[in-house]
C-alpha cells in the first residue's frame, strides 16, 4: 500500500510539478516580491503550499532514498528540507522549491520520469487518479494565484518569464506531453496578459535570432561537412583504421600528404614548363637536342631500349635535354628558360614551406604522444559511436574501429602500469643501442669500403658505369634486406612502447638508408665529372668543326654570310648531356624502386597470404598460426621508403620534370594498390597501438631528406657549368645567369639600376636592422602561443594533479566515514577548482606517463 | 503542404513547433516516417490526438536507427512507459532530441538516461560493461572489459564512489573537444 501511495505522490509530482510548478520556478523571483507585496496572496500560497508539502513529503522520502547526497545539486534538496523544518518560512521553502525547480530543472525532471518509468508501470488507475486530482486542484490554485496579481509591474516580468518559457521549451527535458500542456498554458498567460502590456514583439525578435544563429550553425557544419567531403580516400583510409589501428592508418594518411605535395608541384611543373614546351617550343626534330642521333635511330624504338629511358624517351620531353635555350617561345612569349629555374627552385621552395608548415600545425594540434586527456577511457566510451551511421558496413567498420582504439588505449594504460627491473631495463636499452651503433658503424664502413674499390675499378676503362656500381648495388641492397630486422630484433630488448620503438626502428633505419643515399650520390657526380670532361673535349671538337666549316664556307663562296651547315640535326656531333644523363638515373631509380616495392608485396603478402590460407588445409602444422603466418604491415619500411623517394623526386625533378609526373601516379596507384594489400592480405599487429596524434615524426625525416636533396641540386645549379647543346640553360656559364639576362633584357632600364642600388650598401644595411624588427613579431607569436600551452596545461594538467591529490583527501575521508556511500555533497563544482595544492604537492598523475599513484 | 489541414491542425502544429527543434514541414515529414512504420496503425487524422503507441521493434528497423548499438535503449527511454512504444509525442521527441540543433545540455540528459541501463540514475560498472559490450560487439576479453570500466570510472568519477552521478557524466562530456561532442554524442540522425 504504502508504495502504492508512494508511487501514485511520484506521478503526482511528475504532472504536478510539470504543471504547476515549473513556471512557478521560472519566475520565483517576481514571486518574492508578489509575496511581500500582496498578503491575500500569500495566503493562498500557503493553502497551496500545505498540500504540496504533503506531497512533497512524499517526493521527499523518494528522493532521499534513491538520491545519494553527493550530487552538486543535492544543495537545492536540502534546503528544501530545511525549509521543510522551518515550518513558518514559507517563503524560503517556496524559493528553495523554486530554486531546484529552476537549476535542477533537467535533473529533477529527468529524475521523476525515471521514477515514473520504473514505478509507473505498476501503477494502477487509482494512484493515477489521486496524482491527477491533486494536480487539477494545485492548477486551480495556481490560476487563482495568477489572476490574483494584477499589478502591470509583476505581471510583465512574468509575461517575459513566460516567454522565454516558450521560447525555451524545447530545451527542457520533458515529456512532449508535459511540454505541451506548459506551452498552451504559457502562452493561454501571455496572450492573456501581453495585449495589455503590448509586448508582442520581443518574442519574433528572439524568434527570429534563434533561427538565424541556427542557420548559421547549420550553414557551417554544411561547409564542414563539404570540406571534408573534398578529402579524398577519407572512408578507405577510416576503414584502415578501423582495422589495423591509428598507426597503419598514420602511413596513409601521410601517402595522402604526400600525394597533395606532389600534385601541386605536379601542376607547376607541368603547366609552367613542359607544357609550354610541348606547345609553344620547336616540335621533335628540329633541332639536334630534339632528335634522336643518327647512330641510335635503329634501336631507339626498342622495348629494352625504352624501359632505359633511352631512346625516344632521353629526347623527349621527360627530361632536361629536349628544352631549347630560346628565351621566350610562342606569341605570348613565354619565358621558358627562367620558368624552368624558377620551377626548379620554386619546388623547393613550396615543400619546404608546406612541410614546415604542417609540422608546425601539427604541433599546434598537440603534438604530444598518444593520450594527453584525462578522459581517454570515458570518452571513447560514451562518444565514440558516430550517430550517423546508417549503412550496415560503415557500423561494422565502426565496431571494429571502436574495438582497435580501446585496444589501443589498452596497451597505453598496460606499458603505464608495467613496472618491473628499471636498471634490467636499463642495461639492455644500452645493449640494444651499442649493438645497433656497432651494426650501423659497421655497414657504414662496409660501405666506404666498397666505395673506395668501385673508384679503384674506376680507373679502368673496359667496365661501364654500371657494372662498377653492382658491387655497390648489391652491397646496398643486402644491407637494406638484412638490418631492419636485425635492428627490430635487437629492439624488442628494449622493450619500448610500440609507437616507440617505432621511432626508434625509423630513426636506424633512416641513418642506415643514409649511406646507400651517400654512396648513390658519390657515384652520380663521378659520373657526372666524367661526363664535364668529355663534354668539353666535344664541344672544342664541335666549335673547331663549326669554325672550320666557316673558314672554308666564307672561303669557297666568298660570302662571310653565315649560314648554318645543311646538316640532318640527327647526325650533329652533339656532348653527353649530363644533366640528362643525371635525369635518367633518377627516373630509373624511382621507377625500379616502384617496381620492387611493388613486387615485394606481391610476392611477399599476397603470395604468402594466399600460401597461407589454402596450404593450410594439407600441411603438417597451422599455417596461419604458426610460423610464416600473414604479414604484418611494414609500417617503418613503408614510411622510409616514401621518404626517400620523395628525396629522389625532389632531386631528379630539375634534371627530368617528368619524373614530378611519374611520382603522382605512382602514389595514387600505391594508395588504391597498398590498401587493398593491406585490407586483403595482412593482420593487424599484435598490439595494435594508437599512433602519435600528429606524423611529426614522419615529417622531421621528411625535411631532413629534403634538406639533404637540396644541397646537391643547389651544389650542380651554382656551380656546375652546364652543357653547351642541350638544355634551357646552353649556352650560359652558370644556370642562374638566365636571372641576370632576365633583368638585364626583359625589365626596363630603371628596374636594373633598382636592382643595382638594391645591391647598395646603403640599403642593405637598413634592410638588415629592419629585419630584428619583423623578427620582433615572432617572439610575440611564440609568446602567445607559450601562453596558449600554459592556459592548455591550467585545463588539462593542473585538474589532473588535483585530482590525484584529492583522491587522496577522499581516500582519507573515506576511511574515516563508516560507510562510503554516505559521504556529503560535493560542494565545489566539478569545472573550475578553487587553488588546490600546487602541481608538486599532489601525486599527480603526470601526463598520463609512469605508473599512477596507488 | 496540402495535408496539413488533415493531419494536424493549426494550432497543433505551432504547439509542435514550439516545443521541437523542428519546423511545421519536418513535423509532417516525422509524421508521414511514423506512418510508414505502421500503415495500418497510425491514423492520418491526428487532430484529436489519438492515443497510439507503435512498439520498439517496429520503431528500430528505421534506417536512423537501425545499426545504432544502442536502438532499444534510445527507444525505451524515450517512451513513456518505458517499454519501448512510442507515441507520436514520444517520437517527435525522440527526433527533436537527437537532431543537430538540440543544444548539448539536452542531449548530455539524455544521453546520460540511455547509458543507465538499470535506470538507477548512475552510471554504475555494469552498465559501463553493457555499454562497452554494445559498442565492441563483445569482442574484448573479460579482463579487458574490467580495465577499461575501471579506468573509464577511475578517469570520470570525481566523487569517487565508484560509479557516475550525472554531475561526473556531465562535466566528462563537457570537456570532450567539440568534435567529439557533436558528431558522435548522441547527434544528429538524419531524418530527410
Amino acid at each position: 500500500r504504502r508504495g502504492n501511495r508512494r508511487q501514485a505522490g511520484g506521478r503526482g509530482g511528475v504532472k504536478g510539478r510539470g504543471r504547476g510548478k515549473k513556471p512557478a520556478s521560472d519566475d520565483d523571483d517576481d514571486e518574492d516580491d508578489e509575496e511581500e507585496d500582496e498578503a491575500p496572496r500569500g495566503r493562498r500560497g500557503a493553502n497551496r503550499k500545505k498540500l504540496a508539502k504533503k506531497r512533497g513529503g512524499n517526493d521527499d522520502e523518494d528522493e532521499s532514498e534513491d538520491e545519494p547526497p553527493k550530487r552538486k545539486r543535492g544543495g537545492a534538496a536540502n534546503k528544501k528540507k530545511g525549509g521543510k523544518a522551518q515550518d513558518s518560512d514559507e517563503e524560503d521553502s517556496d524559493v528553495g522549491k523554486g530554486k531546484k525547480g529552476k537549476k535542477g530543472g533537467g535533473k529533477k525532471g529527468k529524475k521523476e520520469e525515471e521514477e515514473e518509468e520504473t514505478k509507473g508501470k505498476k501503477g494502477d488507475g487509482k494512484g493515477k487518479g489521486k496524482g491527477k486530482g491533486k494536480d487539477d486542484d494545485k492548477d486551480k490554485k495556481k490560476k487563482k494565484k495568477k489572476d490574483s496579481l494584477k499589478t502591470p509591474l509583476n505581471s510583465l516580468t512574468e509575461v517575459e518569464e513566460k516567454k522565454k518559457l516558450i521560447a525555451n521549451i524545447r530545451n527542457k527535458p520533458w515529456r512532449m506531453q508535459r511540454r505541451l500542456k506548459l506551452l498552451k498554458e504559457a502562452q493561454e498567460f501571455v496572450d492573456k496578459f501581453e495585449g495589455a502590456l503590448g509586448k508582442g514583439k520581443g518574442r519574433k525578435w528572439y524568434a527570429y535570432k534563434v533561427m538565424m544563429t541556427k542557420k548559421w550553425i547549420k550553414f557551417q557544419r554544411d561547409f564542414e561537412n563539404f570540406r571534408t567531403a573534398c578529402i579524398p580516400w577519407e572512408r578507405k583510409i577510416k576503414e584502415v583504421e578501423s582495422h589495423f589501428g591509428s598507426s597503419v592508418a598514420s602511413y596513409f594518411i601521410f601517402l595522402r600528404w604526400m600525394y597533395g605535395m606532389n600534385l601541386v608541384l605536379f601542376g607547376f611543373t607541368f603547366g609552367l614548363v613542359v607544357i609550354p614546351e610541348v606547345l609553344m617550343g620547336l616540335p621533335y626534330g628540329s633541332i639536334p637536342r630534339k632528335t634522336v642521333p643518327r647512330a641510335e635511330q635503329d634501336t631507339a624504338q626498342d622495348y629494352s631500349v625504352l624501359m632505359d629511358f633511352n631512346g625516344y624517351c632521353k629526347y623527349s620531353v621527360l627530361f632536361y635535354g629536349y628544352y631549347n635555350d630560346q628565351r621566350t617561345v610562342g606569341v605570348l612569349k613565354f619565358r621558358l628558360p627562367l620558368s624552368y629555374l624558377m620551377v626548379g627552385i620554386g619546388t623547393f621552395g613550396y615543400s619546404l614551406m608546406l612541410v614546415i608548415r604542417t609540422m608546425a600545425k601539427n604541433a599546434d594540434v598537440g603534438g604530444g604522444d598518444g593520450e594527453d586527456s584525462d578522459f581517454t577511457f570515458a570518452w571513447k566510451m560514451f562518444t565514440s559511436w558516430d550517430y550517423l551511421i546508417g549503412n550496415a558496413e560503415t557500423a561494422d567498420n565502426k565496431y571494429a574501429s571502436i574495438t582497435t582504439s580501446f585496444k589501443e588505449s589498452i596497451v597505453d594504460e598496460q606499458e603505464n602500469q608495467k613496472d618491473e627491473n628499471i636498471h634490467l631495463r636499463r642495461f639492455l636499452r644500452v645493449l640494444a643501442n651499442f649493438l645497433i651503433t656497432c651494426s650501423l658503424g659497421g655497414s657504414g664502413y662496409l660501405i666506404y669500403f666498397v666505395v673506395k674499390r668501385s673508384q679503384e675499378f674506376a680507373t679502368r676503362d673496359d667496365l661501364s658505369w654500371y657494372e662498377k656500381n653492382e658491387v655497390i648495388m648489391i652491397v646496398m641492397s643486402l644491407l637494406g634486406l638484412v638490418c631492419p630486422p636485425l635492428f627490430e630484433t635487437i629492439a624488442e630488448l628494449e622493450d619500448y612502447h610500440p609507437r616507440i620503438a617505432l621511432k626508434w626502428q625509423l630513426g636506424r633505419i633512416f641513418a642506415l638508408f643514409l649511406g646507400n643515399l651517400y654512396t648513390f650520390l658519390f657515384a652520380l657526380f663521378d659520373e657526372v665529372n666524367t661526363k664535364l670532361e668529355e663534354e668539353q673535349s666535344i664541344k672544342n671538337a664541335s666549335i673547331w668543326a663549326m669554325k672550320e666549316y666557316y673558314a672554308n664556307y666564307s672561303r669557297l663562296m666568298n660570302d662571310s654570310e653565315a649560314t648554318p651547315p645543311p646538316m640532318d640535326p640527327a647526325d650533329v656531333i652533339r656532348g653527353p648531356c649530363w644533366e640528362t644523363a643525371v635525369g635518367i638515373e633518377f627516373v630509373k631509380l624511382t621507377v625500379s624502386d616502384i617496381q620492387v616495392s611493388y613486387l615485394t608485396i606481391l610476392i611477399g603478402d599476397f603470395a604468402r597470404a594466399v600460401i597461407v590460407r589454402f596450404l593450410n588445409y594439407c600441411w603438417c602444422w597451422d599455417l596461419e598460426a604458426g610460423f610464416p603466418s600473414y604479414g604484418e604491415f611494414d609500417i617503418s619500411g613503408n614510411v622510409l621508403g616514401l621518404v626517400f623517394n620523395q628525396g629522389m623526386i625532389w632531386m631528379g625533378a630539375f634534371y627530368a620534370p617528368g619524373l614530378v609526373g611519374i611520382n603522382v601516379l605512382r602514389l595514387l596507384s600505391s594508395m588504391y594498390y597498398q590498401c587493398w594489400a593491406v585490407m586483403a592480405t595482412n593482420v593487424p599487429h599484435e598490439r595494435v597501438f594508437k599512433a602519435s596524434k600528429s606524423n611529426n615524426f614522419y615529417m622531421g625525416l621528411l625535411l631532413l631528406v629534403l634538406f639533404l636533396s637540396l644541397l646537391p641540386v643547389v651544389y650542380t645549379i651554382m656551380t656546375l657549368p652546364p652543357s653547351f647543346d642541350c638544355g634551357p640553360f646552353s649556352g650560359k656559364d652558370k644556370m642562374f645567369d638566365i636571372i641576370m639576362e632576365t633583368i638585364d633584357l626583359d625589365l626596363p632600364a630603371f628596374m636594373g639600376t633598382l636592382f643595382s642600388y638594391a645591391a647598395n650598401p646603403g640599403l642593405i644595411i637598413p634592410a638588415v636592422l629592419l629585419m630584428p624588427l619583423k623578427k620582433k613579431i615572432n617572439p610575440v607569436l611564440s609568446l602567445s602561443q607559450t601562453r596558449h600551452l600554459l592556459f592548455e596545461l591550467s585545463i588539462r594538467g593542473i585538474p589532473k594533479l588535483q585530482h590525484g591529490a584529492e583522491e587522496k583527501d577522499e581516500d582519507d575521508v573515506a576511511l574515516a566515514s563508516s560507510n562510503p556511500n554516505a559521504r556529503g555533497p560535493v560542494s565545489r563544482p566539478p569545472g573550475p577548482r578553487g587553488p588546490g595544492p600546487g602541481p608538486g604537492a599532489g601525486p599527480g598523475r603526470g601526463r598520463g606517463r609512469g605508473p599512477p599513484p596507488r | 503542404m496540402g495535408n496539413k489541414q488533415t493531419t494536424f491542425t493549426e494550432e497543433q502544429l505551432e504547439a509542435y513547433q514550439d516545443c521541437t527543434f523542428f519546423t511545421r514541414k519536418e513535423i509532417l515529414r516525422l509524421h508521414a516516417r511514423y506512418r510508414e512504420l505502421a500503415p495500418h496503425l497510425v491514423p492520418l487524422d491526428y487532430t484529436n490526438n489519438p492515443d497510439i503507441k507503435v512498439p520498439m521493434t517496429l520503431i528500430v528497423t528505421m534506417p536512423e536507427l537501425k545499426e545504432n548499438p544502442f536502438r532499444e535503449r534510445i527507444v525505451e527511454t524515450f517512451s513513456e512507459d518505458g517499454q519501448g512504444n512510442l507515441s507520436f509525442s514520444d517520437f517527435i521527441d525522440m527526433f527533436s532530441a537527437l537532431c543537430e540543433a538540440s543544444p548539448r545540455e539536452l542531449k548530455t540528459i539524455y544521453a546520460f538516461k540511455i547509458y543507465d541501463f538499470n535506470r538507477d540514475n548512475f552510471i554504475c560498472k555494469e552498465d559501463l560493461e553493457k555499454t562497452l559490450n554494445k559498442l565492441t560487439k563483445g569482442e574484448l576479453t573479460p579482463e579487458e572489459v574490467t580495465l577499461v570500466c575501471d579506468k573509464a570510472i577511475e578517469e570520470a568519477d570525481l566523487d569517487g564512489d565508484n560509479k557516475l552521478s550525472f554531475a561526473d557524466f556531465e562535466n566528462m562530456i563537457s570537456k570532450a573537444p567539440d568534435f567529439l561532442r557533436y558528431r558522435h554524442l548522441f547527434c544528429y540522425v538524419f531524418i530527410f
